[in-house]
Parts: C-alpha cells; sequence; structure tokens
C-alpha cells in the first residue's frame, strides 16, 4: 500500500516517484517522500507516504495540513493538531509565540489581548501599519490564518485578571505568559501553580534590550512549569524591547510549549532542572 | 529566627510575616511569587502569613516587558 497525499493506492513493486507523480499529479515538481524531499527517480517502498505537490500552486487547506505533516516526524502532526493552547498577551512575545505555534500546526488557539495596534508595536510584534488601530486578537487572527487557514482562533478581547484566567484556561493544553507589565506576570504564575495544576505553562521575564544570546534560557520551576528569559532585563527607559531578544525569548517559549505538548521533557527526563532563584 | 530564602540562610526577628521579608530584601510584593514551605502563597496572604524558624522560602521575581 501507498499513501499519496494521504489517499491509499495499490503499492507496485520498482514505481518510481516521478511515476507516480504522473499518474496522480501530472506536473507535481515538489514531492515528499515520509516527510523529506526526494529526486523524481527516487524508488518507492511498500508503505511510503507521498506528497506531490506543483510549486508556486496555492495549495488547498487540506493540502496545507498534508504538508505539515510531511514536514513533520511521523506521529508529531496528530498531537499538535489536536492540542490547545492559551496565549496571554499579544504583544512582541505572544504575536512571536503565536506565529510559531500555528506554523507549526497547533490545532487549537486562544489568544487573549485587551489592547489596539499602535505605531510604536512595530518595531517588535507581528503587526502590519496597515492593521493600526485592529484590537490586537483580530489582527493576529487574519495574520495566523493567511498562514494556516485550518486553525480553530478563539479571541478573547478583554484584560485578564485571575478569575478571567481560570474561566478561559482551565481546559488548555499549555498556557502562554506573554504579558507585558510585571505584577502580571505574577499574578498569571500564582494562578497557574494554585488554580490550573493540570495545565502546562511556559512564562517569560528578562527579555528587553539586546544583551548576550545565552543569557536567555529556559527554566523549570517545577514540573510542566517554566519560565523563559534572562531574569533581569526589565523594560526600561534606556533598554527597551526589540524584536531579535524579544523573538529568541519568544521562540524559546513556543518550543518549550512543542515540548510539554508532544511530552520530550519527560521522556528526556525533565529538562534542565536549574536554580528556582530568580532574585538578581 | 533562621529562614532559608532561595537556598541562601537569613536571619529574621521573631513574628516577621513574609511581607516584612520582601520589604527587607527591597522587593515589590506584586512582582513576587512565593513558595512558602511547598505551599504558594496568595498575595493578601503575604502580609499575614508568619514566618516560622527553619521555614523554607522560594521567592521568583518577575520585570516588565513582553
Amino acid at each position: 500500500m501507498l499513501w499519496v497525499n494521504e489517499r491509499a493506492m495499490a503499492f507496485r513493486s520498482g514505481i518510481r516517484l516521478s511515476d507516480l507523480a504522473a499518474e496522480i499529479r501530472p506536473g507535481a515538481d515538489v514531492l515528499v517522500v515520509n516527510g523529506f524531499p526526494r529526486e523524481p527517480d527516487t524508488e518507492l517502498a511498500d508503505g511510503d507516504h507521498c506528497w506531490l505537490i506543483r510549486r508556486g500552486e496555492v495549495p488547498s487547506a487540506e493540502e496545507i495540513d498534508y504538508l505539515l505533516y510531511a514536514r513533520h516526524t511521523p506521529g508529531v502532526h496528530d498531537r499538535v493538531k489536536g492540542a490547545t493552547v492559551g496565549i496571554m498577551g499579544l504583544g512582541g512575545l505572544g504575536s512571536a509565540v503565536a506565529i510559531a505555534l500555528a506554523r507549526v500546526g497547533v490545532g487549537t488557539l486562544l489568544l487573549a489581548d485587551f489592547d489596539v495596534v499602535e505605531p510604536t508595536n512595530l518595531n517588535r510584534q507581528h503587526y502590519f501599519v496597515d492593521q493600526i488601530g485592529l484590537r490586537k486578537t483580530e489582527a493576529l487572527c487574519d495574520t495566523l490564518r493567511r498562514i494556516t487557514p485550518h486553525l480553530v482562533l478563539r479571541p478573547i478581547d478583554q484584560r485578564l485578571d485571575a478569575a478571567a484566567m481560570v474561566r478561559h484556561f482551565a481546559a488548555v493544553d499549555v498556557l502562554v505568559e506573554c504579558f507585558d507589565d510585571a505584577a502580571m506576570k505574577a499574578v498569571a504564575l500564582r494562578v497557574a501553580l494554585t488554580e490550573l495544576k493540570g495545565v502546562g505553562y511556559v512564562g517569560a521575564s528578562g527579555v528587553a534590550g539586546y544583551g548576550d544570546n545565552n543569557t536567555i534560557r529556559t527554566a523549570r520551576l517545577y514540573p510542566r512549569v517554566y519560565l523563559v528569559g534572562d531574569g533581569e532585563s526589565a523594560a526600561a527607559p534606556g533598554q527597551g524591547l526589540m524584536a531579535p531578544r524579544v523573538g529568541v525569548a519568544a521562540h524559546q517559549q513556543a518550543n518549550q510549549v512543542l515540548r510539554l505538548l508532544l511530552e520530550a521533557a519527560r521522556e528526556d527526563g525533565g529538562d534542565n532542572e536549574t536554580s528556582r532563584a530568580v532574585i538578581p | 529566627m533562621k529562614i532559608t530564602c532561595n537556598g541562601e540562610e537569613r536571619v529574621m526577628a521573631p513574628g516577621s510575616t513574609v511581607i516584612d521579608l520582601l520589604r527587607m530584601l527591597a522587593l515589590d510584593p506584586e512582582v513576587v511569587v512565593v513558595e512558602c514551605d511547598g505551599a504558594i502563597l496568595k498575595r493578601p496572604e503575604y502580609d499575614s502569613h508568619l514566618l516560622t524558624d527553619g521555614a523554607v522560602l522560594e521567592l521568583i521575581r518577575f520585570v516588565g516587558g513582553g
């Protein structure tokens, strides 16, 4: 049996990728076997999963799903597609986390922010000039749909407090704290540790400026609870938030979300067991 | 009275509360998460929670920006 764009067809001994393309999708020039692009003369084996795509042609939502499937290790796509992740705060961290998780194929995203897009956001946040004045939830949903049309997106257009966090995020697999305000970061972690105990959690603290890349780290505070950042670099006059370093932190957050969803941390024996002390 | 805070031993006056410790460390209570003897404290408890001899605390302080 061969799987071609996820449809079953009979396997014939000696069949090559180019034969398959000629039969099923004439003109296809992006040929993927078991997650890796291969040459047309590749001989196929029984049980191979093949994807045939025409370069430059906009694929259907279904095909985009196949492509995500194709680019992931087998088993990964179904797990992330079935996952729900909450993101609190859609600024420099949250907008980048959302885009990374959408690209990796996380099925459902809950996106919370109360603010509108302002010109001062554009130095680091994933919005565009033509989105100035839009709700951030609305603007980001528009952008995410342009990346992966089949995503389930739930905008939460309000200022969160502890009660709202519990109400909205009790059922998510992982909650990502991307607030700007330090007090809200503390509120969120207290809620996560006391009222959202089954939920994975990835917060951030210390992401401003253009300091050393390698001081941004992912610390495990408790089982399935992580904090990303250098713990020190506050946003302040003279030390602004800048796209590169905020992006480093955001992508550490996004990768940690993925690790939690795939239970990679558990399999590895529990990620870097660093000191919990976060007082510089 | 001795307590351990983030792995460091500190001497506190008997009857001290969590808020006294945070003041001593010049920390804004609003941006700190406090674990005392394995339990996470809610923010209103900082003002009333008495530290006992041998108490073990972990403090996590947040800075702004995101």
